[in-house]
């Protein structure tokens, strides 16, 4: 039986919290997020409405479901798209590094160093400048923002498994460098593509909502956490809980991700356990 | 070492002229044409063509590309096609709000972190270092603008010790301003000073397991001596770059952050521009933000190199 760390059981089980609020809110909320009750406003936490109702009477545990589920879904796509073209950039890199020729490896890597240059925000706001804000528009935003990061680490990695001796095996038995990186070296490496994913999932997240607070994410009447939040500061003074909740979300989301991501690495690298005792700074980093 | 930083310029060079091609032709390639927004529907086409002659959209984009980089060099930012004022003069008088805010929440998150992380490191597996660490778990997990709005439901509705928006501008006093701006740079600073404590914490443990440690020891140092005198300085490398890294995070955060404050900087700046299709003011300012990040980094990669002579030698 494998040991699983506490951090692990309290990420993983937030994380299944909010997975299982998120796909219940494809077919039940409590109530519906668009119906407005202005009768019905500013109703405090209790019995009718666990976490109270906004401005235009909507219930806020409602709200707060389909906004987690948005931003799940915002951040499973932008994560995705970082993986799958920064991944397969990575492996080329280290392939064509490997036969000798650094030319892709250095354009790439230049090209890695000027995405980051732009940070995200500021990336997705050149973006809203030119085509307007819109969820997709924000997608694109993280989504860009996360292929330097996959590049740069299924590069590193790729580059120390490419000498093993099974690799030269395989390239005698006839294979190119294009099957050798699916074949070979992807599955070894998957792991760590596998934990950095979380990691940079619970950044997409933080960054949806810091896109929705500004207006540059998601458009109404679509829930958002981080719209939810810029709402509600005009009316912090006499309903805080209109903050609370909707941030509290996000904190519980981002914790229960990084928790799980720590837990994961290590189960699915028992090497890296011994290292992440001491040696956290070069996940930090990103 | 001359030929590393001359490797280092020119790749500084090189990046700066992608950066501004890239910014060029993301903004040009936009749908909406300034000069149709500024002349509204009643504008008749010879003004309209007087003011893209006035501001110089009437030539080809390569020339347009040129003029703007070559002006920029000299310090000519172009006209704001809203305010009607030179860019660089709005820039410069929102920049006095954004970069005291930015080197403020700096300063907070190397102060807060770098005691804390070495004080974890020092004391590993105590209750101090896993509520520290624990704090700076959840640290990472606040976005910076909820937490705004916590320290503005606690500081300033309920203790009322601070004012929940605004800036007096600099003429009403240096402490008044700082005052100002001590919310917005603590919310700014503690997402930042919970990696930067981690990273110190491990960086920290990693030197102190070195053979010159335990030679320090050996000569009678205790641990703490130790890691002061001979750990620190090896192990602020590390911290050094993730610094590099957190100020381009602080600028950009800097613009949510303003938001929340109504901070008359330059964040406020690039939304108002982006809603008033300011375009050439938004492309300065990314701009602008996109040269410090790099020049940051540059600066970077220079002290690492002046603190660890390996990494001159061309590696």
């Amino acid at each position: 039986m494998k040991h699983f760390s506490i951090s692990f059981i309290v990420g993983g089980g937030l994380t299944t919290l909010f997975i299982i609020a998120a796909i219940l809110s494809f077919f039940w909320t409590p109530y519906d997020v668009e119906l407005l009750n202005i009768k019905g406003k500013f109703a405090t936490p209790g019995f009718e409405h666990l976490m109270g109702t906004d401005h235009f009477g909507r219930d806020i545990l409602s709200m707060v479901m389909v906004g987690t589920r948005n931003a799940i879904a915002v951040s499973l796509i932008a994560v995705g798209i970082g993986a799958a073209i920064g991944v397969p950039l990575g492996l080329w890199a280290a392939a064509t590094c490997m036969n000798g020729s650094r030319i892709i490896d250095e354009l790439l890597m230049r090209g890695n160093d000027l995405i980051f240059a732009f940070p995200s925000l500021l990336l997705a706001i050149m973006i809203t400048a030119v085509f307007g804000p819109s969820i997709i528009n924000a997608i694109i935003a993280i989504g860009i923002f996360n292929i330097p990061v996959f590049a740069r680490v299924s590069r590193g990695a790729a580059l120390s498994i490419w000498p093993k001796e099974y690799i030269s095996a395989a390239r005698v038995a006839g294979k190119g460098s294009t099957r050798i990186s699916y074949e070979h070296i992807l599955p070894n490496i998957l792991n760590l593509l596998i934990v950095q994913a979380t990691i940079q999932f619970s950044i997409a997240i933080i960054a949806e909502a810091s896109l929705s607070y500004v207006g540059l994410g998601s458009q109404p009447p679509d829930p958002s956490l981080g719209r939810m939040l810029n709402e509600a500061q005009t009316m912090i003074f006499f309903a805080p809980w209109l903050a609370y909740f909707p941030g509290g979300a996000i904190v519980a989301l981002v914790l229960g991700f990084n928790l799980m991501g720590d837990g994961m690495r290590d189960i699915l690298d028992p090497k890296l356990r011994q290292r992440s005792e001491t040696g956290k700074a070069s996940n930090d980093a990103s | 070492m001359s030929s590393f930083l001359l490797k280092k310029i020119i790749s500084l060079i090189i990046t700066l002229f992608v950066a501004t091609g890239v910014i060029f032709i993301l903004i040009e390639v936009v749908p909406g044409d300034p000069v149709a927004f500024m002349m509204g529907l009643s504008g008749s086409t010879e003004a309209a063509d007087a003011l893209r002659i006035e501001l110089g959209l009437n030539v080809g984009p390569w020339a347009r590309y040129v003029d703007w980089v070559w002006g920029m060099v000299n310090g000519n930012f172009g006209i704001s096609y809203t305010y009607r004022v030179p860019v660089i003069e709005l820039i410069r008088e929102r920049a006095l709000v954004s970069v005291p805010l930015t080197v403020y929440a700096l300063f907070l998150s190397t102060a807060i972190a770098i005691p804390a992380g070495l004080i974890s490191a020092s004391r590993r597996g105590s209750l101090v270092d896993t509520s520290f660490m624990g704090v700076a778990q959840l640290g990472v997990a606040i976005p910076n603008f909820w937490f705004a709005i916590l320290l503005v439901l606690f500081f300033s509705t309920t203790l009322k010790l601070f004012s929940a928006s605004g800036f007096p501008g600099w003429d009403a006093g240096f402490l008044i301003c700082l005052k100002a701006l001590t919310l917005p740079a603590i919310s700014l600073a503690l997402p930042q000073a919970a990696i930067l404590s981690r990273v110190m914490r491990s960086s920290a443990l990693e030197v102190m397991n070195e053979d010159y440690i335990r030679t320090a020891r050996a000569k009678g140092l205790n641990k703490n001596q130790a890691l002061l005198r001979h750990g620190l300085r090896n192990a602020m490398i590390p911290v050094l770059t993730i610094l590099g890294l957190q100020f381009s995070f602080l600028l950009a955060g800097g613009i949510i952050i303003e938001s929340v404050f109504s901070l008359p900087g330059l964040g406020r700046l690039v939304f108002q521009s982006i809603v008033q299709r300011d375009l050439i003011v938004v492309k300065s300012i990314v701009t602008l933000l996109v040269f410090s990040v790099v020049f940051i980094t540059f600066i970077v990669d220079l002290l690492y190199a002046a603190v660890d002579p390996r990494l001159r030698e061309g590696n």
